[in-house]
């Protein structure tokens, strides 16, 4: 294993990017970063810049407007870089399937921009600050 | 024969002087030491406030792991960016407070002083800033810019009331200049001393970019405003630029109005802790003000309290009442 993937394991920052979520999954990742679950001790940490991230935290189905933006945002990304696809609408548009807002799964864009992302996927509508905390944990340990 | 050799001596002895003030700048109170204490110190500021917050907090080694990840990372520059002002200005930022904090070192631990030597620190102080403000204005990004303005404003709120601070103790100390005699001469118990101690504090928090004053990095409004372009090995240098200044800034404060490394290095560093808890109690404690509140509240309240102080030292000065 690399240093870098080595150091990258031991602090990866987050940035927050919504394409299209009802908010729940949004308040539930807010809600893993409070005092209360402490993932500082893992050394997350919430950045507001997608040039500092290495981690993005993708939730919501990927609309025709916001899926420019998340190209956008996943190219201004420095790699390396891990995508978490978080609840069921990012991970496979859950019940908006067939809508006709829908521009496609976000884990099929982002291997559109690059075939070789690593994508996780938490499921959950919405998942619990645990289950990503484990999520975390999974794909980290995994690398 | 006899002159040639004193000629090499004399050669040898320039060689090993100039090889000593490289282990200096680059290992010992330079390079190496600064940036190992000061991400201690960062560490420092994150355990306390988890600690504040009742959360558990990082590991020790948090920042380094954090420093070696930016370092592997890819560095991205922006299309628009002016490439060398971009990569130039973490680097001018960083030299600055290396030579800033390998000279505070060397005048506490070994007394090597020179007259104006506080006026350097003064100028020297400055350079962070301004490279910030240089790299994030070359790096074409709005937020940046709106971030950039409002470290403009802060650096003149700020850069006033510290001066006069200064002005306070250079006067109690009959217009010495050099900062080892400072840290000899000052009365630290006096009331003057304390209020600009105080004023210094508050003007060391905004510095270091602290939170009632972390106006130009504003992470909820900004993304972090002015480092938001930055990313890779030109972010690992901003994050050691801070932590190297974290150092820096306190060990001044101390140096200047605590009464430096005196009567035992124990004691130095009990100072130097006590400040750095001091400005963390007060980054946790503390909501982030508007730039114009800043800019009232350096201007105005430290101003008017920085007046008195002047005008007590010089009475204490004058009527030779060393409590003033």
């Amino acid at each position: 294993m690399s240093w870098k993937i080595w150091s990258l394991k031991k602090s990866p920052w987050v940035f927050h990017v919504n394409v299209g979520a009802c908010n729940n999954c949004d308040i539930e990742i807010v809600d893993m970063l409070t005092p209360k679950f402490d993932v500082e001790r893992f050394g997350i940490k919430l950045v507001g810049s997608p040039r500092h991230a290495d981690a993005l935290l993708v939730t919501g189905v990927g609309t025709r407007q916001a899926v420019p933006r998340l190209r956008e945002v996943y190219r201004q990304t420095s790699k390396p870089c891990v995508v978490f696809l978080i609840g069921a609408c990012a991970c496979g548009t859950g019940i908006f399937c067939n809508g006709y807002h829908v521009a496609g799964p976000v884990d099929k864009i982002i291997r559109e921009e690059d075939p070789n992302a690593i994508i996780v996927y938490v499921p959950g509508c919405p998942p619990k600050p645990e289950a990503m905390i484990s999520g975390v944990v999974k794909a980290l340990s995994s690398l | 024969m006899g002159a040639v050799f004193e000629a090499r001596q004399r050669k040898g002895q320039e060689m090993t002087q100039a090889l000593l003030s490289i282990f200096w700048i680059l290992i010992f109170p330079g390079f190496v030491f600064t940036v190992v204490v000061g991400l201690l110190a960062s560490w420092v500021v994150r355990k306390v406030s988890a600690k504040v917050q009742y959360r558990v907090g990082p590991p020790v080694l948090q920042p380094f792991y954090d420093v070696m990840k930016l370092m592997g990372k890819e560095t991205l520059i922006p299309e628009d960016a002016h490439r060398i002002v971009f990569m130039g200005a973490p680097l001018v930022g960083f030299a600055g407070v290396l030579l800033l904090s390998t000279m505070l070192w060397r005048i506490s631990i070994s007394q090597t002083t020179f007259v104006g030597d506080i006026i350097v620190a003064i100028y020297l102080l400055v350079l962070p800033s301004l490279a910030l403000i240089l790299g994030s204005s070359a790096s074409a990004s709005p937020h940046a810019a709106v971030g950039t303005s409002r470290e403009m404003k802060l650096v003149m709120s700020y850069e006033l009331p510290l001066v006069l601070a200064l002005v306070v103790v250079i006067v109690k100390t009959s217009g010495n200049l050099s900062l080892a005699n400072v840290a000899q001469d000052t009365t630290v118990f006096s009331i003057s001393n304390l209020l600009a101690f105080s004023v210094a504090l508050l003007c060391i928090q905004a510095k270091l970019g602290f939170v009632p004053f972390d106006i130009p990095e504003a992470e909820t409004e900004l993304g972090s405003g002015v480092l938001i372009e930055y990313s890779g090995a030109l972010l690992a240098v901003w994050k050691l630029m801070q932590a190297m200044m974290l150092v820096a800034l306190p060990l001044f404060l101390v140096m200047v109005f605590l009464g430096g490394f005196g009567p035992s290095l124990l004691a130095g560093i009990g100072k130097y802790v006590l400040i750095l808890v001091l400005a963390i109690l007060i980054k946790n404690t503390n909501p982030r003000v508007r730039i114009d509140q800043a800019m009232r509240f350096f201007w105005f309240y430290c101003g008017i309290a920085l007046l008195a102080a002047i005008i007590l030292a010089i009475t204490g000065k004058y009527c030779d009442i060393t409590w003033l």
